[in-house]
């Protein structure tokens, strides 16, 4: 750890804010979001639908159209440079060389009407300026390195022709195929059949060590993030709530979010067959956001501060960090 | 493919002999024939006429007469201007209509494609509701008033061009655009649509996420996808526009096909009836063809029926 922060993080996000206007006003999708990434790492990004993981994401490549959505502060620094001041010139130049990204359904997004071959190779020629032999070359590598048998014959077939597995093979095949720094995983295998799940997890992780390659993996499953992840960011409406280490999240959470999401998912690890508890409630509406802590109103911990202010992320200890006023020294104190 | 096109020209010959039976029989029922005109002829004549054309035997034979004599590709003379073949008529003014159908289809495609995508690029811009207004302008006024006043402004006031004929290149203009004005409207809202639909699709998203420029995006990731409806749309509007239009025809005064549609009928001109009828079906069916075949190129996961799957 001692070593690392000697170093630049390769991606580092402070304060980003991300709204969307809509017409009933204004989205704020990402309140104030802050985060890194070091060179060769996991970071998984957790939390449920519209919790703004997706959104951070894709602003990671400014990929959001705009408008509607409209990047209100916060910088993103990638390789040492600042993502939000680049010309959209500079981006394309970036994306796919420098960071790639795999999508949540593989089934739409493939282009229908081009082969497979052509979708990888597009890219190779354009980053690396390869020829189409040594494109082709290079794909047909890329798609046996996924796990595609017949990569030769397979590489002039459409996606139709490829199942959802297969298909979630290739967009890794063609995020991973210039190499990039930073491999952006949005919900990978959400789409897919969970034994089709497992391998496309499996192919990454054999990616992960094989090229050394950074990876932000956003999912809603924590049995995913502990399969893979070293680190872990548990965002909730729009905000980075929890923050720490695998195993520090997952043996003692500092977060009633982070615990709720733990103790709603199935072990198989004890022998006593607890009933799973589900976090009740709905998640806040971003176009008002409360004042006090979002997750208050589901909280079972809620104090009277945790409705009319928010906490700030509180350092918890190692390098875990929770939004919660349980964590504050005072609360502490109480405790003891 | 082979087996295909075997199989669809197979259809097209029942579906023309299915349409020439019909066609004759219907054009039987209407009351009169080509010689019951105004002036009454002297019945010796008139009878000499019917058993000239065999209109006085009994119905089937007739029928059967004509069937045989379209298999031999033999559609009769005409029986208003009997100096003249069906066949020839069909011939001459055909070109005629062809010649300017063609050049419309071209403005057609390359201005209503063209409007389309432009108009979805920069959606609900300045430019954007332009074409919206363009389109409304193309389906909302009829070709008999757009022919006619571009006369007039054009050729009367302007004399820019001639008012009528089609001698020099330049007097294509104002008739093509009378008859492009329609299909122009159509492809450009149509072709809007698809792209914007096509604009927001998860792949274009993939796309722009390999870091590949927005033009490279639009002609080879989303056009092909946008098209295929406007391909669908292509194949009847080629049929109606090369068969040629009576109205913009005669306002032009072009003697090509589209006067016979009428006229014929009018005449009770029962050889001119058939023969336009059938020309226009065979038009009609090939250009459907051509579509079919056109759609295996532009989206890999249709196949032809017929075809053996390689996949």
């Amino acid at each position: 750890m001692n070593k690392q922060q000697n170093h630049q993080p390769m991606l580092e996000v402070k304060d980003l804010r991300v709204s969307f206007d809509v017409r009933e006003g204004e989205v704020q999708a990402v309140r104030g979001v802050d985060f890194h990434v070091n060179s060769g790492e996991v970071l998984g990004i957790v939390g449920e639908s519209g919790c703004g993981k997706t959104v951070t994401a894709q602003t990671l490549m400014r990929l959001i159209p705009s408008p509607p959505s409209r990047i209100k502060s916060g910088s993103i620094r990638f390789l040492g440079e600042e993502i939000l001041h680049k010309s959209e010139k500079e981006m394309q130049q970036l994306r796919g060389s420098k960071m790639g990204m795999i999508f949540q359904d593989p089934m739409t997004s493939l282009n229908p009407t081009l082969t497979v071959g052509r979708q990888i190779t597009e890219n190779l020629m354009k980053h690396l300026k390869m020829n189409t032999a040594q494109a082709k070359t290079r794909a047909i590598e890329m798609l046996k390195l996924v796990g595609i048998p017949g990569a030769e014959t397979r590489i002039n077939q459409y996606p139709h022709e490829f199942s959802g597995g297969m298909r979630q093979r290739v967009m890794i095949a063609i995020a991973l195929a210039c190499n990039p720094a930073l491999l952006i995983a949005d919900e990978p295998t959400t789409a897919l059949d969970v034994t089709i799940q497992a391998q496309i997890l499996e192919v990454l992780k054999e990616l992960r060590g094989r090229l050394n390659t950074s990876i932000i993996l956003i999912t809603h499953n924590l049995g995913i993030v502990a399969g893979l992840c070293d680190r872990v960011v548990v965002m909730y409406g729009g905000q980075i709530v929890e923050t720490g280490t695998v195993r520090e999240i997952f043996s003692h959470p500092k977060h009633p979010y982070t615990e709720g999401l733990l103790k709603s998912l199935p072990r198989l690890d004890t022998s006593k067959s607890e009933p799973l508890i589900p976090i009740h409630g709905t998640p806040p509406d971003l176009v008002h956001p409360p004042a006090g802590c979002a997750f208050a109103p589901r909280c079972g911990y809620a104090m009277r501060i945790c409705q009319r202010l928010d906490p700030a992320l509180i350092d918890c200890g190692g390098t875990q960090a929770a939004r919660c006023w349980l964590n504050h020294s005072k609360a502490q104190e109480a405790k003891a | 493919m082979v087996r295909y096109i075997a199989v669809k020209l197979l259809y097209m010959l029942l579906t023309l002999f299915i349409l020439a039976t019909a066609t004759f029989f219907l054009m039987k029922v209407i009351p009169g024939n080509p010689f019951l005109g105004e002036k009454k002829l002297p019945t010796e004549i008139y009878n000499n006429i019917m058993e000239k054309y065999g209109f006085d035997q009994p119905l089937y034979k007739q029928y059967l007469t004509y069937m045989n004599n379209l298999i031999h590709f033999d559609l009769g003379t005409s029986m208003r201007a009997t100096h003249l073949t069906v066949n020839s008529i069909i011939q001459q003014s055909f070109t005629n209509s062809a010649k300017l159908g063609i050049v419309a289809i071209i403005v057609s495609v390359i201005v209503g494609i063209g409007l389309g995508i432009v108009s979805a690029l920069y959606h609900s811009k300045a430019i954007d509701h332009f074409t919206s207004i363009v389109a409304v302008i193309g389906v909302s006024i009829p070709s008999f008033v757009i022919g006619p006043l571009l006369q007039y402004f054009f050729g009367v006031k302007l004399g820019w061009f001639h008012v009528a004929g089609l001698k020099e290149p330049l007097d294509y203009i104002m008739p093509t655009i009378s008859l492009a004005a329609l299909p122009i409207a159509f492809i450009a809202r149509l072709t809007r649509s698809n792209m914007i639909e096509v604009m927001n699709a998860d792949y274009i998203r993939t796309a722009k996420s390999k870091g590949l420029a927005k033009s490279f995006i639009i002609h080879r990731h989303a056009l092909r996808n946008a098209i295929l409806p406007v391909v669908t749309y292509l194949g009847p509007m080629t049929a109606n526009i090369i068969t040629g239009s009576v109205i913009v025809e005669s306002i032009f005064g072009i003697s090509g096909l589209g006067k016979y549609f009428v006229l014929s009928v009018s005449n009770r001109d029962y050889t001119v009836i058939m023969g336009v009828t059938l020309f226009y079906a065979s038009i009609l069916m090939i250009a459907r063809f051509c579509t079919d075949v056109a759609y295996v190129f532009i989206d890999p996961r249709i196949k032809l029926a017929g075809r053996e799957g390689n996949g």
